[in-house]
């Protein structure tokens, strides 16, 4: 709670929050981290245990990505009394059952989508709206490049009218912060008594 | 910030992780399970200061944890800096908790419905970059 606040000697820790960048493997998450982030992405590493992944799916895993699960996240300051964290997720689904702990207390998540294969990031928009996690989605265009229209996106995800989609450039901090924006947008709006329709069934 | 120890994470790679993660273990006495679920990944942590008397000595990677969070420092932070995975440096901030030598703040619950004042701060300051 806000209320717990244990203050050591006068100087109480910041507020902190967080947002999940998520999508499939090598969509520019962790260039998106960096892009915004004020610290070159962190990453800390998890051993995999068996309770976290089946056998089976250990079948064929390289040795070295069997052993550990990388995250990387970068820090936002964004006053004296509050930081945003940026945690990328993991990228390849068989590292799922991470983000369940990870989407905790998350305020939403980006989605980023690559247009040259945007069903890699099928199963990350699965997996928030299955939870009611408010997100946005980003289309990177890489290069620079943005064939399609948001509207276009949107038909072929199959998304709601609520959820903004935005052609974005991961390697660019203000594309990058404009993204984050329309999520706590979104948010604001669906927390704003008849404003927006976020939790529609 | 500590931040010169810390890999940046497009340096980091895999290859020796299994060797390197038998001895994180041994630092918790076997133990791979907190003790308390009061750590999330950003959960501020502070050194207590100053550090109360008596006690056992920390152990060197506990002494090392209380030099990184002589300001708040969040868990993720931590496991980055010392190079070690969060569930192992959750174990140590366990240990320390329970000794009194730092203090934990947990994150901001979010209520997306009506935490309005939490968000336009986030909107401000996501504004200002």
């Amino acid at each position: 709670m806000a209320g717990s606040d244990p203050t050591v000697n006068g100087t109480s820790a910041p507020d902190t929050v967080k947002i999940l960048i998520a999508g499939g493997f090598g969509v520019g998450k962790t260039t998106m981290v960096g892009s915004v982030s004020e610290i070159v992405p962190l990453r800390t590493e998890e051993p995999l245990t068996a309770a976290g992944l089946g056998i089976d799916d250990l079948d064929g895993i390289e040795q070295k990505k069997a052993t550990t699960v990388a995250l990387d996240f970068g820090r936002i300051t964004l006053s004296r009394e509050l930081i945003l964290y940026l945690f990328g997720t993991p990228g390849q689904q068989r590292f799922w059952f991470m983000w369940n702990d990870l989407a905790i207390g998350a305020l939403g998540a980006v989605v980023l989508i690559d247009v040259r294969r945007p069903e890699s990031s099928f199963a990350a928009i699965d997996f928030f709206e299955r939870r009611d996690i408010p997100f946005v989605v980003g289309v990177n265009g890489f290069h620079g490049e943005h064939p399609y229209e948001p509207d276009e996106i949107r038909e072929a995800l199959a998304l709601p009218e609520h959820t903004p989609v935005l052609l974005c450039d991961a390697r660019d901090r203000e594309s990058c912060r404009d993204v984050l924006i329309a999520l706590i947008d979104q948010l604001i709006a669906s927390a704003t008594p008849g404003g927006g329709s976020a939790h529609t069934a | 910030m500590p931040g010169s120890s810390a890999r940046p994470a497009s340096e980091v790679n895999g290859s020796d992780a299994a060797g390197r993660l038998v001895r994180p273990f041994t630092l918790t006495g076997g133990r791979t399970r907190p003790s308390r679920a009061d750590f999330t990944l950003i959960t501020s942590v502070t050194a207590v200061e100053p550090q109360p008397d008596g006690g056992k000595r920390p152990q060197p990677e506990h002494a090392r944890i209380l030099r990184l969070c002589a300001r708040p420092v969040v868990v993720a932070e931590l496991a980055a800096h010392l190079d070690l995975p969060v569930s192992v440096v959750v174990i140590m901030l366990c240990d320390l908790l329970e000794a009194g030598r730092i203090t934990a703040r947990s994150p901001r619950q979010i209520s997306r419905t009506t935490d309005m004042d939490l968000l336009q701060k986030v909107r401000d300051g996501l504004g200002r970059l």
